[in-house]
């Protein structure tokens, strides 16, 4: 195939717009420039560059392929029956279980989707609905932002409204400043698959007398639930694994707790005590509870992209 | 494609507002007006939680600022035995590993997401996209556990003795003294894994993003397939991809625990990527629960207040840059 610029490039083009590129110009003069290359040069290039993007693809998965290898290879080395119904052994020990972090992460979860979920749908509904009016495109913003702010400053956050005046540690305020985190990943999610909602099926619900708030709950809602129930999937599966702001919430607690003025134990938490602890069973034991907290998340999200057969993005934690 | 289940954040489909007045003859019923109130309500929940956050950050950072003023962030000695306290060790090792890991992440994330949006056969698009992806649902915590255990091993012997003697670099400043496994290139690594879906996932968006006939224009003047990309799709894509490449930025200078376990809390500043270093995030986490007096904890918070307006500007930052090229689409 030879290339030969084509006549029209004496004549120049009008621009769109002054932001658009003048993409024929270019290509137009950049092509004029090749032709002075030998073909086969740029054909061998772009090989190369391809090549590059294939490598590229294969170096960014390496690293999970290793993390889920080591992971299992050795989480099932320390995984045993007593991991699950255990509380944590005494320093130096061997044996003991993380029953009591793994009943405090689902408390946490809870917690924070009482939070989070009603802020969220509800703050997705009116961003949806109210689309191109200046709050809601704020609003919208205002979640990526909030999204955006790193998981120990929320912590600190919530230290200061729930831990400092109270006097104590607590659940709550682990729970509380989780659902914070989860409120914008809801948020975009739920408004994301309201707007995918014909506005016909909308239209008929108003037309057939049905008043605005019902229209909107037993009609658009329940039209969109099984996305915003993925969305809300996703969200819990992000949230699970946060350590951060759990870290002067929450706390942590060796003892059977599951009071929610009192500290917590959380699997994140114990974790990180653990995989940074001189004792070698502890580390082997923060093994076996990356292996459960990963099999928690893993199953929350791909249980989520199932259900909607979502096949690229990040879900709704971009 | 599912590109109707899933559309790019930020992608505006335009809805005839749902509140047209002229639908409801008989005005709004308490039903009507209890549901607005209550969305409405939602919706207000979140500016006034950054709002929240950010007067509880400063109000407990304040007392730190007051006493030491501008030379908290100049000052590099933070000693909490003396009540003495700089941020700048901190503020240095944040914005060193995220670049750092900004320089790692970038050529790999954009190859990815140029290879998905692009050249892969499609047979092997969605299993390297769900991987990738599946990069970002790793708990920090996990990549933490995993880098002391594995990487910074192979850091120590393999990496920097490769960096340092193989390529006769340890003369520099950047890669002297002795390879300590837990420093600043750890941290760097650790978070270039982080971040690179985030980064991918964003650019993939914005690449799918540009129109079909701008490829095909390029390809049918005779560019090759490298040079289409080149010449058509990242010119027209190019804010969104910085933009995606932003967000990144913004994640890696938040990030926190895997950060605190790899890069050795050592609060100096070096030139070497091999000595230890320190993050805002990991001195919040490392020293939050065993501060005692007010000063220290006020500090930490002070050092949070700074985390937080440079992560709110690189974000606002780096959503205007995507929206750019969402509203050219949707225009």
């Amino acid at each position: 195939m030879t290339t030969s610029p084509p006549e029209t490039s004496q004549r120049p083009v009008p621009e769109p717009s002054p932001r658009q590129t003048p993409l024929a110009t270019r290509v137009q003069r950049a092509a004029a420039e090749r032709t002075a290359r030998s073909i086969r040069g740029r054909r061998i290039r772009s090989r190369i560059v391809i090549g590059f993007m294939y490598l590229a693809s294969f170096l960014a998965v390496l690293p999970l392929v290793l993390i889920l290898f080591h992971l299992v290879r050795e989480g099932m080395q320390s995984i045993s029956p007593a991991f699950f119904s255990q509380l944590p052994a005494p320093p130096g020990d061997p044996g003991g279980g993380m029953a009591n972090a793994i009943v405090g992460t689902l408390i946490l979860i809870s917690i924070a989707a009482i939070v989070g979920l009603p802020i969220g749908i509800g703050a997705g509904l009116y961003v949806a609905e109210n689309r191109g009016t200046r709050l809601a495109s704020t609003v919208r913003f205002l979640a990526d932002v909030l999204n955006g702010l790193p998981s120990i400053v929320i912590g600190i956050f919530a230290w200061q409204v729930l831990v400092r005046p109270i006097g104590n540690f607590s659940a709550l305020a682990g729970g509380i400043a989780l659902g914070v985190m989860m409120v914008p990943l809801v948020t975009r999610s739920t408004e994301e698959m309201i707007r995918l909602v014909p506005n016909s099926l909308r239209e008929a619900a108003l037309a057939l007398g049905y008043s605005e708030a019902r229209t909107s709950l037993s009609i658009v809602l329940r039209t969109a639930l099984p996305g915003i129930v993925t969305g809300a999937l996703v969200a819990v599966s992000r949230i699970a694994g946060e350590t951060a702001p759990l870290l002067f919430t929450a706390l942590g607690n060796q003892f059977w707790s599951v009071a929610l003025d009192q500290p917590i134990a959380a699997l994140p938490l114990q974790i990180y005590y653990y995989a940074t602890s001189p004792y070698e069973e502890q580390r082997a034991l923060a093994w076996a509870g990356a292996l459960v907290l990963i099999g928690i998340v893993l199953i929350i999200s791909l249980g989520a992209r199932m259900a909607t057969r979502n096949r690229f993005g990040l879900g709704s934690g971009d | 494609m599912s590109e109707p289940l899933h559309p790019a954040p930020g992608i505006d489909i335009p809805l005839p507002p749902a509140n047209d007045s002229g639908l409801s003859p008989r005005g709004r019923s308490p039903g009507d007006r209890l549901y607005r109130g209550a969305t409405l309500a939602a919706a207000l929940a979140i500016p006034l939680l950054i709002v929240l956050v950010a007067i509880e950050v400063f109000v407990g950072g304040w007392p730190a600022l007051r006493e030491f003023g501008v030379s908290f962030l100049t000052s590099s000695e933070w000693d909490p035995a003396n009540g003495v306290y700089g941020a700048a060790p901190a503020i240095f090792g944040t914005l060193v590993s995220s670049a750092l890991a900004l320089l790692l992440a970038t050529p790999l994330a954009l190859g990815v997401a140029i290879f998905l949006a692009e050249f892969a056969p499609s047979w092997l698009r969605q299993p390297v996209a769900f991987l990738v992806d599946l990069l970002a649902a790793i708990p920090s915590v996990v990549y933490g556990f995993w880098g002391i255990v594995f990487l910074i091993p192979i850091l120590r012997e393999s990496v920097m003795p490769f960096l340092g003697e193989t390529l006769g670099l340890a003369s520099t400043p950047f890669f002297s003294g002795p390879a300590y496994g837990r420093s600043m290139l750890a941290a760097g690594v650790i978070l270039a894994i982080m971040i690179l879906p985030y980064i991918s996932a964003v650019s993939r968006e914005v690449l799918m993003a540009v129109p079909r006939s701008q490829r095909e224009a390029a390809l049918a003047l005779g560019a090759t397939r490298w040079e289409m990309i080149r010449d058509a799709v990242v010119p027209y894509a190019k804010s969104g991809l910085f933009g995606g490449i932003i967000l990144g930025l913004g994640r890696a200078l938040g990030e926190t625990m895997a950060v605190t376990m790899v890069i050795g809390n050592r609060a100096e500043i070096s030139a070497s990527l091999f000595a230890p270093g320190y993050t805002m995030a990991s001195v919040i986490a490392n020293e939050f629960t065993e501060a005692t007096d007010d000063l220290h904890l006020s500090a930490l918070m002070a050092i949070g207040a700074v985390l937080l307006i440079i992560t709110i500007i690189v974000n606002a930052i780096a959503r205007w840059l995507v929206w750019r090229v969402s509203r050219e689409r949707s225009a």
